[in-house]
């Protein structure tokens, strides 16, 4: 039972990334990433996701007092006022950075059309990729997440395989 | 091995390297430094990795033979990655990979000005990094033989070296390190292709010694190979003949190959305006359309030191100057472009003008007041309020006594004379080595043309003037130009003005706001004398380009302003500048705003404009445009660019010169 139960979650596992990966939400990028987990480092590819997350949220966050000031040269990355070009520039690229780094092609395409708006100064650019990035951004959020723990949930599943076989084996 | 005398340290063993190559990595995102970390520790390096750039300073500085590499991201809060790579190369001499999330050209030719050994794009693929060991290698293995040779050598392959230097090879250590490191500083030189494998490419690397291929050395070198005749000029004997106390083979070879390939140039590409544009996108300088020196020019730029002398132009042919004369009014001043630009070297100038004055004959021909004059040579000539003084300029260069071609000069107001000793351009001197072979009677017409690069249009003329002259502080010359200018373009519609491209100076050393400047001053004028009172305008869309850009902008804006403005002037221009013009990698919003600026047309803009152009500049450190990059872009016409709200070209102007 539980074993079936694992192979269910591998299978939805990979179907869930295909969609992503069709989508374009994926790119090989986190292939990549894929690969470079190994035994030396187990979690390697949800360690780096969710760093990035937590990069990622102080770039949405509104300048409200000590949570948006991360580096202290600017309090507000991304909010709706766009009041600094310039700054958001700097934010905007290295949030593209991180983005291409994972694997997140649709954030970072978006990222890419924001930049060109804000040098720009197309402020009307700017407020629609900036609600296009918030909406991929929090798309591939969730099903990054779903995919997480799908693979956390096969992790015990297949580690709760062993004392059965175990005690199966025993058994014999 | 080489290898273990330099590092010390080096704790991976010869046999098993790339392994165990001890990597420092830089980088503030987090996501990006632990992902290069884990793709390196993969492809078998040692990694260290940290986020802030002055950490990884002080790592370095206690230990340099700890590290083999060094991978640094662009934008960093503490330190602007350039400098970062600017102070490893000067200090520690070790390879630095440039990283960045988007891969701008004038981000990429930045990186490799400032010595980068590459520059990669985020994401890092594996691939990629599997064969960063490569600039190790390179590295060790050129270095040590660097060192070795006297100190007097030094390249003048960073083209930045042309002005500055301006020393013959023999220069000091000391003066080479300087030059290096002013090298560096004026930057944009774009390291030669055919240099790469004497010397490094990083130009800043204070230990490398250079040779820097003065106007002097190029004479030498020239001589020599008519001596040979230059089917049997081999590098050695060329080495024999010239005598030089500091110069190796290899240095001749790679120079002596570059001079193949500029000759090669010359030859194919006359006649042809797109050649012309072609030219000058081309790294080569072809951009000379005019049949003078393209070659010339190109050779200057494949050079890479800017540097050559007139002299090298009488070398050539004079036919395939005539041929190319035709369309552009190929005039073109070689040779003492940068060298006589930026250094003003009499001397040289003389020496090119009177190279330029056997070649005038030739190059009568060309009808077209293009007028290369000068392009390059844009420091030469300091820049006065004095319309005329580049004419005075160019008597004093002028050894050869050669009146006709100064009166071209004359023509030129202001113009700062970029042409280095060349008599007929007026070219603002940017340190393009474009040679202008004024024909006398063609400066005369040409007056209007007087801009460096043949631009055809007549009414580019001015612009190309302009162009030419970027570089450098002319600027100013530049606004004071376009007044003279108007009343040149008046002159004659001159279809093939050249377009000065500041592209074949583009050893120039001058920063690239100058150039910009300069560019943009002549493409006001140009465009219509009327409109442009002040070149100033112009040029600060041209800052923005910095590179290479200055010429394609220019010639953009040329079109434009052509077409839209001035239905009357000769649209000759327009196709030979569409085509010719390689896409610069600039910004098309840079282009854009060149452009708009460009027109001049209204004033309202500028100010903004400025503002704007100055934040950007102030990202962008003082670049010397490439002929390649000139050319190499060609955007299409933008829309905007008839935009009318430069408050007024003076203050832009005004704003531009304090600037520079």
């Amino acid at each position: 039972m539980l074993g079936w139960g694992v192979d269910r979650l591998r299978a939805d596992m990979s179907r869930l990334l295909a969609i992503l990966f069709h989508q374009g939400v994926l790119d090989e990028q986190f292939l990549q990433l894929q690969q470079l987990q190994d035994e030396s480092s187990p979690n390697f590819v949800s360690e780096v996701v969710n760093i990035y997350f937590h990069e990622s949220e102080k770039l949405f966050t509104k300048s409200q007092g000590p949570t948006c000031k991360t580096d202290g040269y600017c309090d507000c990355r991304l909010d709706r006022e766009f009041s600094d070009y310039k700054k958001m520039g700097i934010h905007l690229n290295q949030f593209m950075g991180s983005s291409s780094s994972i694997g997140a092609n649709r954030v970072r395409n978006v990222c890419v059309a924001f930049r060109a708006a804000s040098e720009q100064n197309n402020r009307a650019g700017c407020l629609r990729a900036l609600e296009l990035l918030e909406h991929e951004y929090c798309y591939l959020k969730n099903k990054l997440h779903e995919l997480f723990q799908m693979e956390q949930q096969r992790v015990l599943a297949a580690g709760a395989r062993y004392p059965l076989q175990q005690q199966q084996q025993q058994q014999h | 091995m080489t290898v273990e005398d330099q590092r010390g340290g080096n704790s991976a063993n010869e046999k098993m390297f790339p392994v165990g190559m001890r990597v420092l990595a830089v980088d503030d995102d987090p996501i990006c430094l632990k992902v290069l970390e884990t793709l390196l520790r993969k492809c078998q390096y040692e990694v260290t990795t940290t986020n802030q750039a002055v950490t990884a300073l002080e790592l370095l500085r206690e230990n340099r033979n700890k590290y083999d590499l060094v991978i640094s991201d662009v934008n960093m809060p503490d330190m602007d990655g350039f400098k970062l790579l600017e102070l490893v190369g000067l200090e520690m001499d070790l390879p630095v990979i440039m990283l960045s999330s988007h891969g701008d050209k004038e981000f990429v030719y930045k990186g490799i000005t400032h010595g980068a050994v590459d520059y990669l794009l985020k994401p890092v693929r594996l691939e990629e990094l599997k064969n960063i060991w490569q600039h190790v290698i390179r590295r060790k293995k050129w270095c040590p033989k660097d060192q070795n040779r006297s100190p007097n050598r030094d390249k003048g392959g960073d083209g930045a070296g042309e002005g500055e230097q301006g020393a013959t090879s023999n220069g000091s250590a000391d003066q080479n390190g300087k030059g290096n490191r002013k090298r560096k500083d004026q930057d944009e030189e774009d390291e030669d292709e055919g240099e790469d494998g004497n010397e490094n490419e990083e130009s800043g690397n204070q230990k490398k010694p250079r040779v820097v291929w003065s106007v002097e050395l190029h004479q030498k070198f020239v001589s020599a190979v008519n001596q040979l005749g230059l089917d049997k000029a081999v590098p050695k004997k060329i080495l024999d003949l010239m005598n030089v106390d500091g110069l190796t083979r290899e240095n001749v070879a790679s120079h002596l190959q570059k001079f193949r390939l500029y000759l090669k140039r010359l030859s194919c590409g006359a006649n042809q305006q797109p050649n012309m544009v072609a030219a000058f996108g081309a790294k080569d300088s072809s951009y000379l359309r005019m049949g003078s020196l393209d070659g010339f020019g190109d050779f200057r730029s494949v050079h890479g030191s800017g540097q050559l002398s007139a002299t090298s132009l009488s070398s050539y042919p004079p036919g395939s100057l005539l041929g190319r004369l035709n369309s552009p009014g190929g005039l073109t001043l070689q040779g003492a472009s940068s060298a006589l630009l930026q250094s003003g070297h009499s001397r040289s100038l003389n020496n090119s003008l009177n190279t330029l004055g056997k070649l005038q004959p030739g190059l009568v021909q060309t009808n077209r007041g293009s007028t290369n004059l000068f392009q390059g040579i844009s420091s030469a000539l300091e820049p006065k309020p004095s319309q005329f003084k580049s004419m005075n300029h160019i008597g004093d260069f002028n050894g050869k006594g050669d009146a006709t071609s100064f009166t071209i000069a004359s023509c030129f107001p202001d113009v700062k004379v970029t042409i280095g000793g060349l008599s007929n351009t007026i070219s603002s001197a940017t340190n393009n080595p474009q040679m202008l072979h004024v024909n006398p009677q063609q400066i005369q017409t040409r007056r209007s043309l007087a801009t460096q690069s043949s631009l055809s249009m007549p009414s580019l003329n001015q612009e190309s003037f302009d162009v030419g002259v970027r570089g450098s502080s002319n600027f100013l010359d530049h606004s004071r130009c376009d007044n003279n200018w108007q009343g040149a373009v008046q002159l004659s519609t001159f279809p093939s003005n050249s377009l000065p491209l500041g592209e074949p100076f583009r050893h120039d050393p001058l920063p690239t706001s100058t150039r910009r400047d300069n560019i943009s001053s002549t493409t006001s004028h140009i465009v219509n004398p009327l409109d442009f009172s002040s070149s100033g305008s112009l040029t600060v869309p041209l800052d923005m380009q910095g590179q290479a850009d200055l010429v394609g902008n220019i010639f953009h804006n040329t079109n434009y302003t052509s077409k839209n403005r001035w239905g009357e002037s000769s649209q000759n221009y327009n196709p030979c500048l569409n085509g010719q013009f390689g896409s610069m990698s600039q910004s098309m919003e840079q282009r854009k705003r060149f452009d708009a600026s460009v027109l001049g047309q209204s004033n309202s803009g500028t100010q903004s404009m400025f503002q704007h152009l100055e934040a950007e500049n102030s990202a962008l450190d003082p670049k010397m445009m490439s002929n390649e990059e000139f050319l190499l872009e060609q955007t299409k016409p933008p829309n905007g660019f008839v935009q009318n709200n430069y408050d007024s070209l003076d203050d832009m102007v005004n704003a531009m010169i304090k600037r520079v």
